[in-house]
């Protein structure tokens, strides 16, 4: 399945790409095998009827629509915030540059305790958007926020460096030669960043889906309306049922892989269109 | 509009753990992080960061430099799986090393006849501090390679390079910065997870609690200012590694300050 | 690069191997790991106190007692899998019932210990707003339309599960309560509920700490630590009737023989029986079973009728296939028109 397709002088294909699959395989794919395995043990029938349930695919739809909202939040956001970081220097510039970090520093049940308590009807900024007749805690609105939370330093850490790379001639030449500044940005930046900017982009999203720990205090977990897929796992394992639990894993998973692959797909295309 | 954003989404939750953290003075903030087991909780988190980040680190370049510097196919499914331990939710990613090395996983009874212990003690943390933290390095600097191209590199293989130079003369100037990315994310990542390793844990105290298992600890004992402090304290990590990062920044730029070079 | 890098991983599985050689038992084991769930954290750090002074001076040995809290279902999961408990303290018999399943523990644990191996016992009573505004006084008033209740998840949380039956032995007491009209209530109740959190501790910050909803249903000892904890900003009522909610203890019979800790864990469990063991109990809200200590705390418990587990459900194996497993009552409630 593996072979190089174009002639090319560099060394160490075998080693690296070796080590990359052994590593790949003992760390993730093992591991991860147990689940299919583990939930093969139901049967057919029974497996489709735990993950074709109305409250699973509920918890579904609620689980990849709101990871696919933040994605896309943070796609728009990440870059402006990145786009700035790197561009402008602003008073203030280190502390905010390390504030990117933070969703990852805080462990997740914490961020989703400081959530709750400044998102709640009572909280600080709770107060004043209950005053507007908006609802965050406890609704998937509230879900999709703590997930942007989550997910933005993926979209900005992904795209620093590409920024940071992008010539700044390149962008004078275009505007030299007559360019707005519109074009500049549609023809020259964003083309040369997209690769990066799908690849937080789809970073944000993975790490979404199977969020637990920040969403399960905001969340509300009302079945059906604010359930989330990792929830009614976690359901499943309190009633020592393994199997089903993995078998609603198993289909996250397979979900996550698809539409992780579809966004890998679009990035090397719009890598090859770069390119050319 | 950008700022906004950002004071709204970081800087608010962060001021609020300080606020939390600092709400009874900087004598019970001593006291919260000075317990015995928030500090054994730190150490289990650091020793966890500490054995991830480098097996990470070799796995990133490794795969960096097969996927950016050749062509074949399949590249997009094993750049798919190289994601997937991150849409693998924390609780599933624990729970698979407990369908592996558990009591009645499949290398369950061999273990326990040995009287080896993986999942509860410090291994099975280990493994899943690697799992949740493994596409990190990776997946920061495959983009910067890919955009780097490959000519520069073959250029140095035609004059005559090793594979080992030209990846230290060549590469590694172009995509420090997207490694050291990467060696953060994958850090910070590593150092403040908590579903999976809360999974593996066994949560005993003092003894396989790392620091966002503590933190949960203790908020779940009404002592929110401790727990705030414990959580300050993971920000503060994440802070350190990133001064660490603007030092490097600092001594790489003044070894290799070529005129011209916009780096 | 490749001979770093298995270099390093050379190393680092020897470093894993060490340490899982040193966690090997010794031959004579002074220490002891104690599982529990989530409320107990309070009860246990002054329980192994206690207990290990009263070892020190029976025996003259130093002990060290471990403690591991979380969830009731995760902790019976975790032992399970391999977590090498010496005792379980846990919400419910079914998650002891079902490490037994695995063969851990001697399926006849229960009857090992007095009391049904539950040395205290607890009741579930609701919290309140200061001043009960809304006028809650009974469970009929939980089904009134335009209270908001708070309750943990039944799938996730022990405690929960106890809130449930409670409702619903509750109206089965009522004058002409029947399966029907419990079952019309526990929806009414269950439509009223605004969060189901994962666990008891989040139900009791979503009420207290985010002012949410009019009412909790709680256990016993975690709505008196609320009370002290909130300064006052909320009150007990306790209704007429409940459940008695029976959170037993157990020897782990596999992992005591194992390590020959059995002597240590069984003194432990039995210190719980002992006057000291039952003040402390006491002492935490729990109440204690001899009734001699319950005397001497005159006032700390209210008096309502209780009832068990086996007199209105038939035990938990049943309760749990009925009510809780997928597909049970509970689902049925959450159903799309199933109300």
């Amino acid at each position: 399945m593996v072979r190089t397709r174009r002639h090319t002088v560099l060394p160490g294909f075998r080693l690296t790409m070796g080590y990359t699959i052994f590593y790949l395989v003992l760390i993730v794919l093992l591991p991860l095998l147990t689940l299919p395995i583990r939930s093969w043990e139901l049967g057919w029938s029974v497996f489709q009827a735990t993950v074709t349930d109305p409250r699973v695919l509920a918890s579904y739809r609620l689980s990849l629509g709101a990871a696919l909202a933040a994605a896309a939040i943070n796609a728009v956001f990440g870059l402006v915030v990145a786009w700035v970081l790197t561009r402008y220097r602003l008073p203030g510039q280190r502390v905010i540059d390390a504030l990117i970090d933070l969703p990852f520093a805080l462990p997740t049940a914490v961020a989703g305790i400081t959530l709750t308590t400044l998102y709640a009807p009572g909280g600080w900024l709770g107060r004043h958007l209950a005053a507007w007749g908006i609802t965050v805690a406890f609704t998937p609105l509230g879900i999709t926020l703590a997930l942007v939370f989550i997910g933005l330093p993926f979209v900005v850490r992904t795209l620093q460096p590409v920024i940071d790379d992008l010539d700044l001639e390149i962008e004078e030449a275009a505007s030299s030669l007559g360019a707005t500044r519109w074009q500049v940005l549609g023809r020259v930046v964003l083309p040369y960043l997209s690769p990066a900017w799908l690849t937080g982009f789809a970073l944000a999203f993975a790490r979404s889906v199977g969020e637990y720990g920040s969403v399960v205090f905001i969340a509300g977990n009302m079945p059906m309306r604010t359930e989330i897929t990792p929830l009614l796992i976690i359901t499943q394992l309190e009633q020592f049922d393994y199997a089903r639990a993995t078998a609603i894993a198993v289909v996250l998973l397979l979900l996550s892989f698809l539409l992780l692959l579809l966004i890998n797909g679009l990035q090397s295309w719009a890598g090859r269109r770069l390119s050319t | 509009m950008a700022l906004a954003f950002l004071v709204l989404f970081l800087f608010v939750p962060l001021l609020a753990v300080f606020t939390e953290a600092l709400r009874f003075g900087l004598g019970a903030y001593a006291a919260a992080i000075l317990q015995p087991d928030a500090l054994s909780a730190l150490r289990l988190t650091l020793l966890a960061a500490a054995v991830a980040v480098p097996l990470n680190l070799v796995f990133g370049v490794s795969a960096g430099w097969a996927i950016a510097k050749f062509d074949f196919r399949g590249k997009n499914i094993l750049l798919t799986l190289i994601d997937l331990p991150f849409a693998v939710s924390p609780v599933i990613a624990g729970l698979v090393f407990i369908l592996l090395f558990g009591r009645q996983g499949w290398l369950g009874p061999w273990l326990t006849d040995h009287d080896i212990r993986v999942v509860f003690a410090l291994p099975g943390i280990v493994l899943a501090t690697v799992f949740v933290s493994f596409p990190f390095v990776a997946r920061e600097i495959i983009p910067v390679m890919q955009a780097m191209g490959r000519e520069e590199e073959e250029a140095a293989r035609v004059l005559g390079a090793s594979g080992l130079q030209i990846f230290r003369r060549v590469t590694l100037p172009n995509i420090k910065w997207g490694l050291l990315y990467g060696v953060l994310l994958c850090n910070a990542r590593a150092m403040g997870e908590f579903g999976a390793v809360s999974v593996v844990s066994g949560k005993i105290r003092g003894e396989t609690n790392t620091l966002p298992l503590h933190v949960e600890i203790l908020y779940n004992e009404y002592q929110f200012q401790a727990a705030f402090a414990a959580a300050s304290l993971l920000a503060g990590l994440a802070i350190v590694t990133l001064v660490l990062k603007v030092v490097i920044e600092r001594r790489l730029q003044r070894a290799m300050a070529v005129p011209g070079d916009p780096l | 690069m490749i001979r770093v890098s298995t270099s390093v991983f050379a190393l680092v599985c020897a470093a894993l191997l060490v340490a899982c050689a040193r966690s090997a038992p010794d031959s004579a084991p002074t220490d002891m790991l104690n599982v529990s769930y989530d409320p107990t954290r309070e009860l246990y750090v002054e329980v192994d106190k206690a207990f290990a002074a009263d070892w020190k001076a029976r025996t003259g040995q130093d002990v060290t007692i471990r403690q591991s809290h979380g969830g009731a279902g995760a902790q019976a999961r975790a032992v399970i899998d391999g977590l090498a408990a010496d005792v379980v303290t846990l919400a419910l018999a079914y998650d002891i019932d079902a490490i037994a399943g695995t063969g851990l523990i001697d399926p006849a644990w229960q009857t090992r210990l007095p009391d049904n191996s539950t040395p205290y016992t607890s009741t579930i009573v609701f919290l309140v707003r200061k001043g009960n505004p809304k006028g809650i006084r009974d469970w009929a008033d939980l089904g009134q339309p335009g209270i908001g209740v708070v309750t943990p998840n039944p799938k996730t949380s022990g405690g929960a599960r106890w809130n449930y039956l409670a409702a619903w032995g509750a109206a089965l007491r009522q004058p002409g309560g029947t399966e029907a009209s419990a079952r019309a209530f526990v929806s009414r109740l269950y439509g009223n509920v605004l969060v189901l959190d994962s666990g008891a501790r989040g139900a009791t910050t979503t009420f207290v700490q985010r002012g949410i909803g009019d009412v909790l249903l709680s256990w016993e000892n975690e709505a008196y630590l609320a009370i002290e904890e909130s300064k006052g900003a909320v009150e007990i009522v306790v209704p007429t009737v409940s459940i008695l909610a029976e959170p037993p203890v157990a020897v782990v019979d596999d992992v005591v023989d194992r390590r020959g800790s059995r002597p240590l864990a069984e003194a432990y469990l039995q210190y719980l029986y002992t006057t000291d063991g039952q003040r402390i109990a006491a002492r935490h809200h729990y109440r204690p079973r001899r009734p001699e200590i319950l005397a001497e705390f005159p006032g700390a418990f209210a008096d309502l009728s209780l009832f068990t587990i086996d007199e209105v459900f038939g035990g938990w194996q049943t309760a749990q296939r009925t009510h809780f497993a997928d597909g049970g009552i509970f689902d049925q409630i959450y159903r799309p028109g199933g109300r």
